[in-house]
């Protein structure tokens, strides 16, 4: 269990996190999403009680980071990029880091063989790939056998068998009724890794749902109609609270009614329908409705009138 | 708690002893520290062999420490070389781990800090002191042979506190590197500052202070002090080496202090 309270970082003038509170419950795996700048690592950073917020706190099983005693076997974590010294091989890594709270050598071969570096363990670190590295982030995280995962970005630059990997690793662990919180800014691989998320935009909290009500909330449905009649549909749909935009001679995309009034309406008019079909806005689009102004970086849109 | 800390206890405990043990792990693991420490020990015998050479033929005045003629002092002149060596050593100690982002594994495994700094100190020390104290041994036999009969021996009087005083400079000279190294967290910055520290202050000293606050001030800087340590006699315009040791120590203090408190405070 993460909590979260009022947490706020600031940088001078500018704020990065802003008095957010959330909790990561056990279980399920939580996503934690934004735009890039929107202000995860950092608050992930705090949580991992490397840096200290300006105010508010972080918990982890009830207590602050910096005073659980043996860390590393309540809490795994990889941090964003590199965490790991480049003239030190794999294998030297994961000793060092066992070393600190006596977890046996058995261990570390057994996390060497669970994320697949057996091959390349005693290899320096600096000469691997981002994929290697990222197995070798995930090796340390899992030295202590932790009740809480805290990842940030952890597919980055892993193949797809590695992405399904990790995937399958984060279900598995919550499955175990253990906490599993994972950052990233890519909303399609949330969509088959979490249940819940958290979602952020300029270091404020947007949401903080189920994936599914996530979607609901962040965007209508709407419902393409395909008709020989529409122009005749369009005039017997239309109404207050109802947007039709036409795409084409005979299809229309219709929001504000439900897939079902629409066609107990066309029955009794008599209209033809040749489709209708309610449209899921994807975990994407939901997001990107969600975030719209919460972008650091927004394109420049509309600069030109 | 987990499966593993339920059955094991109190046993997975973070302590100052296992800490130090993963910062030994650490301290080995890099090819840099052996190499470092090879060069260490080659210039500290090496050049206290070569100096001894030159003095003995007689052919100039040579690598002496402090200007002195006095045979011990002439045979460890290789501490000047030595300091610049493991003064990088101890600067890489912590800044490599800032440089490679290491220091967030480290900081995850550690969150209380410090024990990472006080083990860090105590593997170098450990590692360092002894082998300092071999190569000025070695430094000094081989350097009295070569003087041969205007050599000193180990009996003669202030030998032996030379030669630990001179292993004592040499790690504390890189202990000082560590603090830097943890004080400003970068390689090139901690190197450079050293490096000012301990050759350029001296020349700025002598060349910008007034003559009456030079040798007042002179005595007491890092690089002054320290050498004071490990000389046999009380030379003029130098102190005592027992003095030299105290104004050293506080240096290393206040340095070591000031790194521990950015190290606790500050963002990693």
């Amino acid at each position: 269990m993460i909590e979260v309270r009022e947490l706020t970082k600031r940088y001078g003038t500018k704020t990065a996190v802003d008095s957010l509170t959330f909790a990561v419950r056990p279980g399920i795996v939580t996503g934690f999403l934004g735009p890039n700048g929107a202000g995860k690592s950092t608050t992930m950073r705090m949580i991992m009680g490397l840096d200290r917020p300006t105010s508010g706190t972080a918990t982890i099983n009830g207590r602050p980071y910096a005073r659980l005693e043996a860390p590393l076997h309540e809490v795994g974590a990889l941090l964003e990029a590199r965490a790991v010294h480049t003239g030190r091989s794999a294998l030297n890594h994961l000793r060092a880091m066992a070393a600190t709270t006596g977890v046996p050598r058995s261990r570390v071969d057994e996390v060497v063989d669970i994320v697949g570096l057996h091959d390349v363990a005693g290899r320096r670190a600096g000469g691997f790939s981002l994929g290697m590295g990222q197995r070798l982030g995930i090796a340390s995280a899992l030295l202590g056998d932790p009740n809480t995962l805290i990842l940030d970005e952890p597919v980055n630059g892993l193949d797809p068998e590695g992405i399904l990997w990790i995937r399958k690793l984060m279900q598995g662990f919550a499955a175990d009724g253990r906490t599993v919180f994972v950052s990233s800014h890519l909303m399609s691989e949330m969509a088959l890794t979490a249940e819940h998320l958290i979602v952020i935009g300029r270091g404020k909290l947007i949401a903080d749902a189920p994936v599914q009500a996530f979607i609901d909330q962040a965007s209508q449905n709407s419902v393409r109609v395909r008709s020989p009649q529409a122009v005749s549909l369009y005039d017997l749909l239309t109404g207050p609270g109802v947007t039709i935009t036409s795409l084409g001679r005979s299809v229309l995309e219709v929001s504000g009614i439900d897939a079902e009034v629409i066609g107990e309406r066309a029955a009794a008019a008599g209209i033809v329908l040749h489709e209708l079909s309610p449209l899921q806005p994807s975990l994407e689009e939901a997001f990107m409705a969600l975030t719209r102004d919460a972008v650091e970086f927004p394109a420049l849109e509309g600069v030109l009138s | 708690m987990t499966t593993l800390t339920a059955t094991h206890g109190g046993e997975l405990r973070v302590t100052q002893a296992r800490v130090i043990k993963s910062e030994w792990i650490k301290f080995w693991s890099l090819r840099s520290t052996t190499v470092t420490l090879i060069a260490s020990v080659l210039l500290f015998v090496g050049i206290g062999l070569l100096a001894a050479q030159i003095s003995g033929d007689g052919s100039g005045t040579g690598a002496r420490r402090n200007g002195s003629t006095n045979p011990i002092d002439i045979s460890l002149a290789g501490v000047n070389f030595a300091q610049l060596v493991l003064g990088t050593l101890g600067v890489l100690l912590m800044s490599g781990e800032y440089g490679t982002g290491m220091i967030r594994s480290t900081l995850a495994a550690v969150p209380r800090r410090l024990p990472v700094l006080w083990a860090k100190i105590a593997v170098f020390t450990g590692v360092v002191f002894p082998l300092m104290l071999v190569a000025g041994l070695v430094a000094f036999l081989g350097g009295q042979a070569i003087i041969g009969d205007a050599g000193a021996s180990l009996g003669d009087p202030g030998a032996w506190r030379a030669i630990v005083g001179s292993a004592a400079y040499v790690t504390g000279a890189g202990l000082l590197g560590l603090a830097l190294g943890a004080l400003l967290r970068s390689t090139p910055a901690a190197i450079s500052t050293f490096f000012g520290v301990m050759f350029l202050l001296e020349g700025v000293v002598q060349l910008l202070l007034p003559s009456s606050w030079r040798d007042t001030v002179g005595p007491y800087l890092p690089s002054q002090a320290g050498s004071a340590m490990g000389a046999v006699a009380e030379q003029s315009g130098s102190l005592a080496p027992w003095a030299g040791l105290a104004v050293f120590l506080a240096y290393l203090v206040v340095l070591t202090g000031a790194a521990g408190y950015r190290l606790k405070r500050e963002d990693a």
